[in-house]
């Protein structure tokens, strides 16, 4: 491919009526040996990702060992404030007292856990984005409320506009737009 | 291409009703909901509504002053009874606040589809019951401007730590996280609904500030699919978290020595109090809400029962722990306890506890009746004694111990002040403002959660499409 190609293209977009034929279209995209493309929808559709051999997804791992880290912050702290920096004897009651440090470690680890989860989410999405070369095609504003679009890339090594075009038209969408580059 | 069009309602397995009215599609349930925000405008009745609620919240700021010019001895407060009003509406409002995570969170992890219609809702009325709650404490510190000394933070006193060792520490800490982490569940929650608003809006400025705050989601599956995976981790996450928030806050009680509060059932015993007044709240703001802006289709009469029914076994359950307050008092042989019950009976505070059981155990059984359960306005005449009744419920835990401490010589009586009265009733302004913004501004109910609700919407192949 061409390096002028690459750059004038975003990719090709097709426009579907339903999450059935979409998850029919990332089927047979995935068949045909593209990589680089992608599935937009108004909602979470279940059947997609395992259309889309979509399964690495670190967020649960990342979200267990936040969570580990504030547990061992938040009982951390506690520790060293009442043992190291500031023993303080109240009536001879014992300075490791830890039974009484479970409630703010617990909410520690709640905190670390769900605030890392979502930046993560959000930076792995590559969020915030505010302009995409999507946002460019004027039916794309459907892809939030009630259509159906798959997105083959320029980016895939096995990307020719023609080619990527005459394909997508075989899977029978409503409509197909280029999408360009800025 | 077939395009699916006509659908028919989604109706769950073992229901009767139907969760979402018949006739929808993926189309019509966007129009329906973002029209609330963008089409109808600022109407005549919302106007009054808010007004309404903002002069009440500006009688807050009024008393919140005053207090702040005079300090704490404005309130009704004294020797014995050092938490009143504050304590009470503290744990009334935080209490309200724990049936939106309930719904938004446990009936998420159980696969309640019912949930899902009034699940923004009852999250945004977590938020701001919780906004509510948090001034109490604050204000009560006396010197609200040193709230900060209850963080960890470097210093030079050379004390960086706050005492960790005691309850009220550990609320500190579950009420921020309760508060910031509710925040962050419910604004993943709208970001899909907040682009759907941008690419619906008309006009320029509109589509900037909706765009803004929806960070330029393109509904990627990528992305939906590493959204989805935090969303129901944040449910998980929030799921022993809310127990957790209403336990500490019973270890408030719970920790001290004082009679009639040093009980190990008040755990539990709190959280069912605390769903149980919250369900009573989303049935009181959901019943005028559906019906003035005619959301019928969305919230049914399904989710008015189902509520109604959890509202009814917290109610029970709570009265289980009324009865066995009672039992303690009597099974611990103490004379201290003993003469608690007794006075918390026959005491001057009697006709409080009447009233509590009256409220709380009496009104919630005609919940048994299905008539009366999927009758909107039989609901909320309940729902509105319930809400009373649990603030009268923490009156009663708090004054009535407080009043007689162990030597006669410190006994005493308590009643709230004007002052008191002015903050409590501005919270509810304060409250009702937030709301009234909430309804105008955002999607009431999630835009996309209820497409999913619709036959198809799974990806698998419909009738009479081709599978190809």
């Amino acid at each position: 491919m061409k390096p002028s190609t690459r750059s004038r293209y975003y990719g090709v977009l097709a426009e579907f009526a339903s999450p059935a034929a979409l998850v029919a279209a990332a089927r047979a995209t995935h068949d045909a040996g593209y990589r680089k493309y992608d599935a937009y929808s108004p909602f979470p559709i279940e059947e997609l990702a395992d259309a889309m051999h979509d399964h690495k997804n670190p967020i649960s791992k990342i979200v267990f060992f936040a969570g580990l880290t504030g547990a061992c912050v938040g009982f951390g702290m506690q520790a060293y404030a009442n043992l190291i920096h500031y023993p303080m004897n109240i009536a001879g009651r014992p300075l490791y007292a830890w039974p009484m440090f479970i409630p703010i470690t617990f909410e520690c680890t709640v905190a670390f856990a769900a605030f890392t989860g979502v930046l993560a989410m959000l930076a792995l999405n590559g969020l915030p984005m505010p302009h995409h070369p999507l946002f460019d095609v004027p039916s794309f504003s459907q892809a939030t409320q009630s259509r159906f679009f798959l997105c083959i890339e320029s980016a895939d090594p096995k990307f020719d506009p023609e080619g990527v075009r005459k394909f997508l038209e075989g899977l029978k969408p409503m409509e197909i737009h280029d999408v360009e580059n800025q | 291409m077939p395009a699916s069009n006509e659908l028919e309602p989604s109706v769950s397995p073992t229901s009767r009703l139907p969760v979402i009215g018949p006739g929808h599609t993926y189309a019509s349930i966007n129009e329906k909901i973002s029209a609330i925000v963008l089409l109808r405008g600022t109407t005549f009745g919302w106007l009054v509504g808010f007004g309404i609620a903002f002069m009440i919240f500006m009688m807050m700021l009024g008393s919140i002053s005053y207090l702040l010019y005079k300090g704490v001895g404005v309130w009704g407060i004294n020797n014995r009874v050092g938490w009143g009003f504050d304590i009470i509406n503290f744990v009334w409002w935080i209490g309200i606040g724990h049936a939106g995570t309930l719904i938004s969170a446990i009936l998420l992890l159980l696969h309640q589809k019912w949930r899902t219609s009034i699940n923004r809702f009852a999250e945004a009325m977590t938020l701001f019951a919780v906004a509510c709650a948090g001034l109490f404490p604050v204000l009560h510190l006396g010197r609200p401007w040193y709230a900060y000394f209850l963080f960890p933070y470097p210093n030079t006193m050379g004390m960086y730590f706050p005492q960790f060792r005691s309850p009220l520490e550990w609320d500190v800490f579950a009420v921020s996280t309760y508060a910031s982490v509710s925040l962050v569940f419910w604004y993943v929650g709208l970001i899909p609904d907040l682009a759907t608003l941008r690419d619906r809006a008309r006009n320029w400025f509109t589509k900037t500030i909706y765009g803004f705050f929806s960070l330029g989601w393109r509904g990627s599956a990528r992305h939906w699919h590493r959204y989805e995976s935090i969303y129901l981790l944040l449910a998980g996450l929030s799921t022993p978290l809310v127990l957790s928030v209403h336990t500490i806050v019973s270890f408030d009680f719970a920790v001290s020595i004082i009679p009639g509060w040093h009980a190990t059932f008040f755990p539990p015993y709190f959280v069912a109090g605390a769903i149980y007044a919250g369900f009573a709240m989303v049935l009181t703001l959901a019943i005028p809400v559906r019906w003035v802006y005619g959301l019928e289709d969305f919230i049914t009469d399904k989710h008015l029962e189902n509520m109604g029914l959890i509202t009814l076994v917290t109610g029970n359950m709570v009265g289980y722990a009324y009865i066995m307050e009672l039992f303690y008092g009597w099974y611990s042989a103490n004379e201290y306890e003993q003469f608690m019950v007794h006075n918390r009976v026959l005491g001057p505070y009697w006709a409080l506890y009447v009233a509590l059981i009256v409220c709380n155990i009496i009104a919630p059984q005609f919940l048994w009746s299905k008539r009366i359960r999927r009758n909107a306005w039989w609901l909320f005449g309940i729902s509105m004694f319930v809400s009373v009744g649990m603030w009268l419920e923490r009156y009663v835990i708090i004054v009535v111990s407080l009043h007689r401490t162990f030597l006669p010589s410190g006994w005493g009586t308590y009643a709230g002040t004007f002052w008191d009265w002015t903050l409590y009733i501005g919270t509810m302004g304060f409250f009702l403002t937030l709301l009234f913004l909430f309804i105008r501004l955002l999607p009431m109910i999630s835009m996309s959660e209820m497409q999913m609700l619709l036959p198809g919407a799974s990806g698998a192949p419909q009738k009479g499409e081709a599978k190809s």
